[in-house]
């Protein structure tokens, strides 16, 4: 009998606390944290949150805040690297703690941000200086500068493509899907690696590249008015048939359950992989890649993806994370300073051979084969992407997550029954039954 | 668990070392003494308990409470709002068979399981006899169990690799199978099921060899004066004896099939349909930002697990076992 007490005492107990805890915090309207005027007169300690470990471990982070102090001497900062950086920072942002500056996670919906950010100016004001402002623009504000942007493409090896005797990029599917046939059967190299297992290759770099197949810079944000965006003559039409071919095709590695990222970028430096669909951030990973695996940095290529508009190739720019200020920063002056100075001065984009937030500068070396080839290189919009996100969650078909296309290659490679065409229907009628629920 | 104490036979003061046995025993008696008939005697096992219980509160009451909470809300996990929806996520879970479909995935680890559970009981059984390395054979069992589940997912990702540690022991007998193991969903969660084998027998092992050393010795004895061979020991001393530790494995065994997590999750991600029930809830909150949904499937497979354990004992009535 006291046993029976004592549970129901704690039940009682964890329920008072639970409805004790489930207030949920409120934010106060938000000023706008605005670039300080005077560089000496800003102080205080900010904390910055990055998903960049690898530059917080070797240092590089540091160095980049001992340069910041000598325009800012009194403005402290520390970083704080996270692996899964996604993940930690949603949780943390149940708080209020969760720095002063910080990646804006993609878990946010865009109609929260003015709850979790403080603004950074009028969005009129922004848009002649920076890129990729109306991914962060609710309601005429922004709230978060582009840490860099990159191009979107397929990373390849040159010397091994010149060896399969092929020198022009491919300009149709057709002929890329040829292209690899030809490396496979005179190099005996594996023409395409999907990266199946890590999975975050087969979800962004292809899901960025809508857009680059239509030319259009609203090709992403049209998907929210589309019932059938799997339908014939659609970028994710193209894109998925793209991949599931080269699959079907034997033109892979042969066994994508057991893949691993790392050795990727050893492996197409080294010739034995042709191509990947990635970000043209990747390009120098995969130089430095090659120079520790004794090989040719300039053998790394970058190429748009096989197919043109009116005789001309076409390639998304996208935003990577973007700089936010904390709402409940004590110091968003200081903030503010680091997120400018961090854009404008301190080299990163151009350091990592991305495209850079600023739209003064120009492209960076790693694009130098698109500016050569007249590769057309179009912002793409992100006026809609909340709506997009809506529609993707609510479907559960992922747009931004492996599953879906990790299906779409076990149905190529016959592990799992179904067919291209089956498998397409099934998305386009969750992707309007999703569009119908979130009341578009 | 309650159930075990009753059970256990009380502790045998013989069985205490000699040597370091007098000066605690005098230390006791003296602090014995000088707690009795204080009203403080009273209160003390609350103190003790203070420091648990409140642990047990913050980290396993309070989350399950606000987890069945956020099962009537529509939260995203992140935004501070959320609406109260009422039992709107469990309509959405009972009205979409396709969620249930995943509990296939659990067959092969139940199966497995009851591989597992033969195998820690033949080798409970085996060393609980005096044998030749007993104690190393012993290590060597329950190793697996003490490595950490992500560590043991990576090596057996490089164990299962197109060229890896199976192809290259497979090829030294001659059979180059060539086969990707993770490769289609029927060898992929064979393939799993079979790590999860490896991986907890030692656990089943050690409640076994447990409840196996727990028996008094004068019950071989005696069975050995009347005659009674190994295997007869087995099935009449042994076995009944380890009732209860078996039909503790069997519940384990089978809310652990239903919630697999670690093993899939690391080396698969739920592809090649190997996704499972926890893998399923996990993607609902933290890549579809469905927190009220998602637990709102947790909740669900509680209730699952609690009425399957319910109906096991009452199918298998837990007998006190009278031994001696």
């Amino acid at each position: 009998m006291g046993k029976r007490t004592l549970s129901v005492a704690l039940l009682a107990t964890a329920m008072l606390t639970v409805a004790g805890c489930s207030g949920g915090g409120s934010a106060d309207a938000g000023e706008t944290a605005a670039a300080p005027v005077n560089p000496e007169g800003v102080s205080g300690d900010i904390t910055v949150l990055t998903n960049r470990t690898d530059l917080v471990e070797d240092g590089t982070m540091k160095e980049y805040a001992a340069e910041f102090n000598k325009t800012y001497p009194n403005v402290k900062v520390e970083f704080e690297g996270l692996t899964d950086y996604e993940g930690e920072v949603k949780i943390r942002m149940n708080t209020e703690d969760y720095g002063d500056v910080l990646l804006i996670p993609s878990a946010v919906a865009k109609g929260d941000y003015p709850k979790f950010f403080a603004p950074l100016g009028e969005t009129s004001s922004m848009r002649p200086t920076y890129r990729f402002t109306d991914k962060t623009d609710v309601d005429g504000k922004t709230y978060g500068i582009a840490t860099f942007g990159t191009a979107n493409g397929l990373v390849y090896n040159k010397a091994l493509w010149k060896k399969a005797g092929i020198t022009d990029w491919p300009t149709t599917p057709e002929q890329f899907l040829d292209d690899l046939e030809a490396v496979k059967d005179k190099t005996g190299a594996t023409p395409y690696y999907t990266n199946f297992k890590d999975g975050w290759p087969l979800e962004s770099p292809w899901t960025n590249s809508v857009g680059s197949i239509s030319c259009d810079t609203q090709g992403h944000d049209k998907l929210a008015e589309n019932d059938e965006p799997w339908a014939e003559g659609n970028d994710l039409n193209t894109l998925d048939t793209l991949l599931h071919d080269i699959v079907h095709e034997k033109l892979s590695e042969k066994d994508p359950a057991t893949t691993n990222w790392e050795s990727s970028k050893t492996l197409l430096a080294k010739g034995k992989v042709g191509s990947m669909v990635l970000g043209s951030w990747a390009i120098n990973q995969m130089r430095d890649a090659a120079e520790k695996a004794g090989q040719n940095p300039d053998d790394i290529g970058f190429m748009p993806l096989p197919s043109q508009q009116n005789g001309k190739f076409c390639s998304t720019l996208v935003s990577d994370y973007q700089q936010a200020v904390n709402i409940h920063s004590d110091h968003k002056e200081a903030a503010r300073a680091w997120i400018d100075w961090f854009t404008e001065k301190s080299g990163y984009a151009a350091k990592e051979g991305a495209v850079s937030a600023l739209k003064s500068e120009g492209m960076p070396e790693t694009l130098k084969d698109y500016v050569d080839n007249d590769v057309k290189m179009i912002e793409r919009s992100a006026a809609r992407t909340a709506e997009v996100d809506a529609i993707d969650n609510a479907s559960e078909i992922g747009l931004n997550k492996p599953d879906y296309r990790k299906k779409l290659i076990d149905i190529a490679r016959g592990a799992t029954d179904g067919t291209l065409e089956g498998y397409f229907d099934d998305l386009n009628k969750r992707w309007s039954e999703a569009r119908q629920t979130v009341g578009s | 668990m309650t159930r075990t104490a009753s059970t256990a036979p009380p502790p045998v003061p013989a069985a205490e070392p000699g040597p370091t046995g007098k000066q605690p025993s005098r230390h006791r008696a003296r602090s014995g003494a000088s707690w009795r008939d204080r009203p403080l005697r009273k209160i003390t096992p609350w103190l003790f308990l203070l420091a648990p219980l409140a642990l047990l509160i913050t980290f396993t009451y309070v989350p399950v409470g606000n987890m069945i909470y956020y099962s009537f809300t529509d939260w995203d996990g992140v935004s501070p709002t959320r609406n109260y929806v009422g039992t709107e996520n469990y309509t959405e879970i009972f009205t979409r068979p396709e969620l249930f479909r995943v509990f296939a995935v659990s067959f092969y680890y139940l199966a497995a399981s009851v591989v597992q559970i033969v195998i820690a009981l033949y080798f409970a059984a085996v060393l609980s006899f005096d044998l030749r390395f007993r104690n190393l054979f012993k290590g060597i069992l329950f190793f697996p169990y003490l490595i950490n589940g992500v560590a043991i997912g990576f090596v057996f990702l490089y164990f299962f690799q197109d060229g890896g540690t199976l192809d290259s022991v497979l090829s030294w007998f001659g059979a180059d199978t060539d086969h990707a193991w993770l490769g289609s969903p029927e060898s992929a969660n064979t393939s799993m099921a079979g790590v999860s084998v490896w991986r907890f027998t030692g656990l089943n092992f050690v409640l076994f060899l447990g409840a196996i050393q727990s028996i008094p010795g004068e019950l071989y004895e005696a069975a050995q004066l009347d005659g009674a061979s190994r295997w007869k020991q087995f099935r009449h001393i042994i076995a009944p004896s380890i009732r209860p530790v078996l039909s503790l494995s069997v519940i384990l065994a089978i809310s652990g099939s239903l919630s697999v997590f670690e093993i899939p999750y690391i080396m698969t991600g739920g592809a090649t349909e190997t996704s499972t029930f926890v893998i399923q809830t996990v993607k609902f909150a933290f890549q579809f930002n469905k927190t009220g949904l998602a637990s709102a499937c947790a909740v669900v497979l509680l209730a699952i697990i609690l009425v399957i354990t319910w109906i096991q004992r009452r199918l298998v009535p837990d007998e006190k076992v009278d031994l001696v």
